[in-house]
């Protein structure tokens, strides 16, 4: 008699539900569900982790979804680098609770799962984080887009603007892994086209604290420039011990390939000073770019925010502009939506999302101030040119996206 | 490979074993006398990082200063640490004592990371220990210098009161038989918590040492404990002559890997642990 009446409800429960969901069939379980899938506690949890968090939260406020009838929820988790972790992650979001949209995701090698695993399930992936310019190249996907930065931009900006200074031999000092493969591959390019050689390379593992050894291989190899094709902790170290051992002393230069604001924060400008980097955004750039960082940083315990979590943001808002245009949150249409659509937001402007999935917007060559020229903690570059938009990232046609034709 | 190169690998592999050797030789004094696995050791020499950042930004006392009072103020925390939880844990199995410390780690990290994030902090190095040698052979800085004879003073030093001394015979006959040894009127309980509070200030004294050279942030110690308790495996569980003499040696194989075969160098370390696991599992100056 009891098993009847629970069977009842039971029953009654989910005519309820079927009835609810055909109401709103278009938008799956009557919420947008944004799971930002990133590093939390490792080498890149301060260019993504909480911060990237905070971000896609700020987006979902600043968009006033409520008003908009939608009902966005933000989750989080920790991949931890490792991509069979990331896509247990992505799998379980995706199957069983109901996430829309994966963003974020630092690390190229966990990106390169998810992107996979979301084109698998049509799904859509919104990455800022990770790197590797194989993302809107050969293992494009009509479910990812990718926002913030790439290893071409990378390459070609630094890269490019080092060479034309006068930096022809190079000696890189790789990330072994998909990130810093792409980006010893794209600068080796440039570096070549544009006159220069590159004298030899070595790879390091993922989070090395110690990179003596490595650094006296580059010294060796009399190289002009040192690139360095790695990330995060990695980068942190290697220009901290380069300075140890009378590397930039020695006539030697050092090229962070990719260095984040949080990065120089921990180098500290005595040792980081006159790096030239590459990034999209930097939080002193105009007055939204300002105001909205210091919004920012007020509730992340004063941390300013690095291109990566900007790119969270502005990727979030342009989401839910495209949902709310769709009146769906089906990942295929959403994604054409989002091509379709030009993007506009206060940190990166105006723009465009390509056919590959690649965002396109300017990109600056920024220095590290020196000591004396810094009002205090995170006013750290000064910029030394603007790269336009359609010289920022890799041309369409040279990507070899499927995609493309 | 020239022979020069050869060389500059040897001698970079010496001084991060130097780094093995301070942190394994910690390790080995506190598993050898007080039969703990201390597995908090990583975020000790990370607090001993920490905690003469703090002195520099918050009180202005520098390296030199840092490297007196820091061993002290975090041999202290592991005093309490050692009263309040750790003694309470000596009847039962060694598997406790492990969870516990390791515990103990996750949430020591976990907290420093929720405040400070992972990119770490600028500590710079003290103007006395800047620039370098040039060697011929390659280019030596001082502070690495520094580091190498400065951890082998300290190792010696802490060998010789253990195994040469006779505070270090009643401290070895205190781990053989506390009952005895207590009879004859030495407090046991006290030298027990003295012991783990030296292990301890040797970890924040490397954590010092590792300041200026590497990344001052949360996961400094996670990222080296694994290694670290590799070496004292390979050197034999609490031996401390083993543990100092293991961590150069490895610190020497990890540097020729660097350069042979760069990708492998992660993971040389954990396949001489297997070997030497496999052939003498008491480890190589490990006795029974």
């Amino acid at each position: 008699m009891r098993i009847g009446h629970k069977m009842k409800a039971l029953a009654a429960a989910v005519v309820m539900g079927l009835a609810a969901g055909a109401a709103n069939a278009q938008v799956s379980g009557n919420v947008v569900k944004i799971g930002v899938l990133t590093d939390m506690s490792s080498l890149y949890a301060d260019v993504g982790g909480p911060g990237s968090v905070l971000a896609a939260k700020m987006a979902v406020e600043d968009f006033k979804a409520k008003e908009k009838g939608l009902t966005v929820e933000v989750i989080s988790g920790d991949h931890q680098n490792k991509p069979d972790v990331g896509s247990q992650i992505a799998n379980k979001w995706y199957d069983a609770e109901g996430v829309d949209v994966i963003v974020d995701t630092p690390n190229s090698g966990v990106a390169l799962a998810v992107n996979q695993i979301t084109r698998d399930k049509g799904k859509l992936f919104l990455n800022s984080g990770a790197a590797s310019s194989d993302l809107t190249g050969s293992k494009c996907s009509p479910n990812t887009i990718h926002w913030t930065y790439d290893t071409w931009m990378l390459a070609n900006g630094t890269g490019g603007a080092i060479v034309r200074t006068g930096g022809k031999s190079w000696f890189f000092l790789t990330s072994d892994y998909a990130f810093g493969h792409a980006l010893e591959r794209d600068t080796s390019e440039v570096v070549k086209k544009t006159g220069g050689t590159v004298v030899g390379a070595v790879r390091h593992p993922l989070n090395t604290q110690d990179f003596s050894s490595f650094l006296l291989q580059a010294q060796a190899s009399k190289a002009q420039i040192i690139g360095l094709a790695n990330a995060g902790g990695d980068t942190i170290n290697s220009i901290k011990q380069a300075a140890e051992f009378g590397i930039v002393k020695g006539g030697q230069s050092l090229a962070g390939l990719l260095v984040f604001l949080s990065d120089i924060h921990g180098i500290g400008l005595d040792k980081a000073q006159g790096l030239i980097i590459t990034e999209t955004f930097y939080w002193d750039l105009n007055d939204q770019t300002r105001a909205w960082s210091k919004r920012f940083a007020a509730q992340s315990g004063g941390k300013y925010p690095t291109m990566v979590q900007a790119g969270v943001y502005a990727g979030v808002l342009h989401y839910l502009k495209a949902v709310a245009a769709l009146k769906s949150d089906d990942g295929t249409k959403v994604a054409a939506k989002m091509k379709e659509m030009p993007t506009d937001d206060p940190l990166f402007g105006k723009g465009t999302i390509r056919a590959d999935g690649r965002k396109v917007h300017p990109a600056y060559l920024f220095e590290v101030k020196k000591p004396s020229e810094s009002k205090g903690p995170y006013d750290y570059y000064k910029t030394r040119a603007t790269i336009p938009a359609e010289q920022a990232f890799r041309p369409l046609s040279e990507g070899n996206c499927p995609l493309v034709k | 490979m020239s022979t020069q190169a050869l060389f500059g690998q040897l001698l970079i592999g010496l001084i991060n074993g130097s780094f093995y050797a301070m942190l394994s030789l910690g390790l080995a004094v506190i598993f050898g006398l007080l039969n703990i696995i201390n597995f908090t050791h990583g975020a000790q020499y990370m607090l001993g990082a920490f905690v003469a950042y703090f002195l520099m930004s918050k009180a202005g006392l520098g390296y030199w200063w840092a490297l007196a009072i820091v061993p002290i103020v975090v041999g202290v925390s592991g005093v309490i640490i050692e009263r309040l939880m750790i003694s309470r844990l000596y009847k039962l199995d060694h598997l406790y004592g492990l969870l516990l410390t390791f515990g103990l780690a996750l949430i020591i990290e976990g907290a420093f990371h929720h405040e400070f994030g992972s990119a770490g902090l600028p500590y710079s190095m003290p103007e006395q220990l800047a620039g370098g040698f040039n060697l011929g052979f390659m280019y030596l800085p001082v502070y690495r210098a520094w580091v190498i004879v400065a951890s082998l003073v300290i190792c010696l030093a802490t060998w010789f009161v253990i195994e040469r001394t006779k505070l270090g015979s009643y401290l070895r006959a205190a781990t053989e038989n506390p009952t005895l040894v207590q009879s004859f009127g030495v407090n046991v309980p006290r030298m027990i918590t003295l012991t783990y509070g030296a292990g301890v200030g040797l970890a924040a004294l490397a954590g010092v040492f590792a300041a200026p050279i590497y990344q001052v942030s949360p996961q400094m110690g996670s990222s080296l404990i694994i290694v670290v308790f590799a070496v004292v495996v390979i050197g034999g569980m609490g031996s401390i002559l083993g543990s100092i003499v293991t961590g150069f040696a490895l610190g020497i194989v990890e540097g020729l890997t660097k350069y042979f075969y760069p990708e492998a160098s992660n993971t040389v370390i954990f396949v001489i642990m297997a070997i030497v696991l496999m052939i003498r599992p008491q480890g190589l100056f490990g006795q029974r």
